[in-house]
């Protein structure tokens, strides 16, 4: 089943146009990648989806249309963005953050619980729960992201860059908890990447986005093997 | 001995208003960057609804709650239909709304209830303590103003909305992301610091008389001891709030020609502190990285 289907879409800042018609989709309980270079209109991509930007064409959810949705009605369907930056709230403790993530949910005792189980993917998170969120690592404060997004119980996860300013061993162990996370959570997520080597590894699917197009689409394995994207994306 | 007890504590009596002031003021400022200029106004005009509805029930309680909650209501109601429109406007023209509410509020009071002083009765009793160190009101109003801060923060503490609050101030973008609806915790906001502001308002209408422009002081003394504390810091904002209020009334003894120099005591604290101290006392320093 078609989770998310994009069609035309265009985006817009103020008289800026960062999209150009751009077209994808995401079966449920997969991975499709986003890659592309700075300025592609990757995050462009997904800060459409949570409605932060204006833009035109179609954006369905589980068959429901929600470009005229607010960034919160879009949250509370069940869309985790895990956004550029991080979005930590700094002053808060990381257990409050992890509360935040479940805001629109009601049953304490599942929230509970699923602090529990967030902690059991991060156990480094449960060591810092009362600290404030800002005085942790970044590669830490991506595990909080990636938590907090968990904590909404998602349908679906968009992930801005979560290797972004990361050290190489630090990103492998992210994106190991998040491979464990799609296979224990049935997780659909949707991915941008810069890293498009370590981003192919984890997705099914592949969208390659250069200045606001499509160029390229396919399962990963073929994008892997393209010469063009090795050359390009992958250096080797 | 005594007499700097009893100004220490009647400057606490009065500093606990200029600290339910201060608190409403940095409620606002933390979630808009902006002062209210307005909030002493507000305060006033909640004040004059009490009085008003004391005429009615004879219950000074009984009129003192209805008028926080109106308040409430009130504080709600004049973020989304006069605030909103203009959050993303330039600074000056917030400035000129606030200022605008400051007028029409005072302007307002006055028409309604003239500018003759009314009285309004302490929600206190009269003869409850026998101290001659402070009177049965200045103590009424130092626990009363401990009990509501002490309920404020624990509902920023502790509760979901609470927390959804502070998150919405600090990282606006963020909080929508996870669920929360940032216009109605602005909303919110404003609710309660017209509902805070009421309370000051109340508890110092029998000290300085009810008029229309009885809060333009305190407002500057609430703005005092927020600067003081620290414009970022809501526990740092009470706590100035309260040694604006010991520090006046110990400069009103005891500095030749201070009975006279209140205000100016307090224009002189703003300036110094922002001169020297800009953060406050409690207040972090914001670096912002570019």
């Amino acid at each position: 089943m078609k989770l998310l289907e994009v069609k035309g879409l265009k985006a817009f800042y103020r008289q800026t146009q960062a999209l150009y018609g751009v077209d994808f989709e995401l079966e449920e309980g997969s991975i499709t990648t986003i890659l592309g270079a700075n300025g592609a209109g990757k995050t462009t991509t997904l800060r459409s989806i949570s409605r932060m930007v204006r833009t035109e064409g179609e954006i369905k959810f589980d068959g429901q249309d929600i470009t005229g949705l607010s960034t919160e009605k879009v949250a509370a369907l069940g869309i985790a963005h895990v956004p550029e930056g991080r979005g930590t709230f700094v002053r808060q403790s990381v257990e409050e953050n992890l509360h935040l993530g479940a805001y629109t949910r009601k049953n304490k005792n599942d929230v509970a619980n699923d602090i529990d189980r967030v902690y059991a993917y991060f156990p480094r998170l449960m060591e810092r729960r009362q600290q404030q969120a800002g005085t942790l690592s970044g590669g830490e404060q991506q595990m909080l992201a990636i938590g907090r997004a968990l904590m909404l119980r998602p349908r679906l996860m968009l992930l801005d860059e979560p290797s972004f300013g990361l050290a190489p061993l630090i990103v492998q162990e992210i994106y190991e908890i998040m491979a464990r996370i799609r296979d224990q959570e049935k997780a659909s997520m949707l991915l941008v990447e810069q890293n498009a080597n370590i981003a192919l590894n984890l997705a099914d699917q592949a969208y390659l986005l250069e200045t606001g197009h499509v160029v390229m689409s396919g399962e990963s394995e073929v994008l892997r093997n393209d010469e063009n994207v090795r050359k390009v994306y992958l250096g080797y | 001995m005594d007499l700097f007890l009893q100004l220490t504590l009647a400057g606490l009596a009065i500093g606990s208003v200029y600290a339910c002031v201060a608190l409403a003021v940095v409620m606002i400022y933390q979630a808009t960057d902006h002062f209210n200029f307005a909030q002493g106004e507000m305060a006033m005009f909640s004040t004059f609804v009490a009085w008003a509805l004391y005429q009615v029930t004879g219950s000074i309680w009984l009129s003192f709650l209805i008028a926080v909650a109106l308040s409430f209501i009130a504080g709600i109601i004049i973020e989304r239909v006069i605030v909103k429109p203009v959050e993303n406007a330039p600074i000056f023209n917030q400035i000129i709304v606030f200022i605008g509410l400051l007028m029409i509020f005072n302007n307002l009071a006055g028409w309604f209830w003239e500018h003759t002083t009314k009285t309004l009765p302490s929600l206190f009793p009269k003869h409850g303590i026998d101290s001659t160190l402070i009177s049965t009101h200045n103590l009424g109003v130092i626990l009363f103003t401990l009990l509501i801060l002490g309920v404020t923060f624990c509902f920023f503490k502790f509760t979901k909305v609470g927390l959804a609050m502070r998150a919405a101030a600090a990282n606006p973008d963020s909080a929508r992301l996870v669920g929360v609806s940032v216009g109605w915790m602005l909303a919110l906001g404003w609710g309660l610091a017209s509902a805070i502001g009421a309370v000051g308002g109340v508890l110092v209408a029998p000290i300085v008389f009810l008029e229309p422009n009885m809060m333009s002081g305190v407002l500057l003394y609430g703005f005092a001891g927020a600067l003081l504390g620290g414009v970022n810091s809501p526990g740092g904002a009470v706590a100035g709030g309260l040694m604006v209020g010991v520090l006046e009334n110990w400069a009103r003894q005891y500095v030749p020609g201070g009975s006279e120099l209140g205000l100016t005591f307090a224009l002189i604290l703003i300036v110094g502190v922002l001169m020297f101290k800009p953060a406050g006392l409690f207040g972090r320093v914001i670096i912002k990285r570019v």
